[in-house]
């Protein structure tokens, strides 16, 4: 059980770190890569509590695709050059202010006598058998059928909204045109030619 | 032995460092998005102690829906700063401000 409690407090300490030092990088680039760095962590944390198929999720799908379409934008934008005179806010003092009183707020409400081990106990570990993903197959595939399908329709037009946002139509682009293709008359394609039949200067008939 | 709260008091502060990461930067809109991601991260946090501490796999499955949602947010977030760059040339945060005028 200290095993685990070290671990915890190790991954939490780099939870905590590292995103701080996220949202107080000046440069994105560096931004992002601490966001990664975050995710791991807490991808560690989900695994503390046994939810290793979301864990494992969180790293493919997270730090493997949309961390990197992050980087993708910035080096493809070049706004180094435009962000190098950035500096915060004059909402500094106000924002570290409601982050602290948020954090006392919830640590009164979420502390130990609400939420201790005496109210919520510690489970007991699942044996070696037992398989995460296997249980969440179940609930998905019967129960959360319906928002399973609508989390693919919600796929697709994010995949159409995006293509339709960056999409530019300048006329140089080779396109189909179907109402030109329906409307063209023969006369169009085809030119008859007379051309006098003859060879050499003989009449050939 | 980690208690229930201990992960809660955890994810209160990695929401509360997304939402003073929104209020303090005016470098770019990414880090806006990317502080976005914190909070839900911290949200998805919570879900799952809670589904752990519970035993009940309903919470786990929430934070599949949330990921995907969160996907999609983003791709469509980074499509609007892609037209934003092409059109104002820069995306920092008082560009959006234009739309006052």
């Amino acid at each position: 059980m200290l095993f685990i409690q070290i671990l915890f407090y190790v991954f939490g300490f780099l939870l905590i770190v590292s995103s701080l030092a996220m949202i107080l990088a000046r440069n994105s680039a560096k931004s992002v890569l601490f966001l990664i760095l975050t995710f791991f962590s807490a991808a560690s944390i989900w695994i503390l509590l046994e939810a290793e198929f979301l864990a494992i999720t969180l790293i493919l799908v997270y730090v493997g695709a949309v961390m990197v379409l992050f980087l993708f934008v910035i080096k493809m934008l070049d706004i180094d050059k435009s962000t190098l005179k950035a500096k915060f806010t004059g909402y500094l003092p106000l924002g570290v202010a409601v982050a602290a009183i948020v954090i006392i707020e919830m640590a009164l409400v979420l502390g130990s006598k609400q939420f201790g081990l005496h109210k919520f106990s510690l489970p007991e570990r699942h044996p070696s058998d037992y398989s995460n993903i296997t249980e969440l197959a179940m609930q998905l595939y019967t129960s959360y059928v319906y928002p399973f399908e609508l989390a693919a329709v919600l796929l697709l037009i994010a995949i159409i909204s995006s293509i339709t946002l960056v999409h530019r139509s300048d006329g140089k682009r080779k396109s189909q045109s179907v109402s030109a293709q329906v409307n063209v008359k023969a006369k169009d394609r085809i030119r008859v030619v007379k051309i006098d039949s003859k060879i050499n200067g003989v009449k050939n008939d | 032995m980690i208690s229930l709260s201990d992960y809660l008091i955890l994810s209160a502060i990695i929401f509360c460092i997304g939402l003073a990461g929104i209020f303090i930067n005016r470098a770019n809109i990414i880090i806006l998005l990317m502080c976005i991601e914190l909070i839900l991260l911290a949200v998805n946090t919570n879900f799952i102690a809670f589904s752990y501490f519970l035993g009940d796999e309903a919470g786990q499955i929430f934070v599949f829906f949330i990921l995907t949602v969160a996907a999609a947010e983003v791709s469509i977030g980074l499509a609007i700063l892609t037209l934003l760059f092409r059109n104002s040339g820069s995306i920092s945060v008082d560009v959006i401000s234009n739309l006052k005028r």
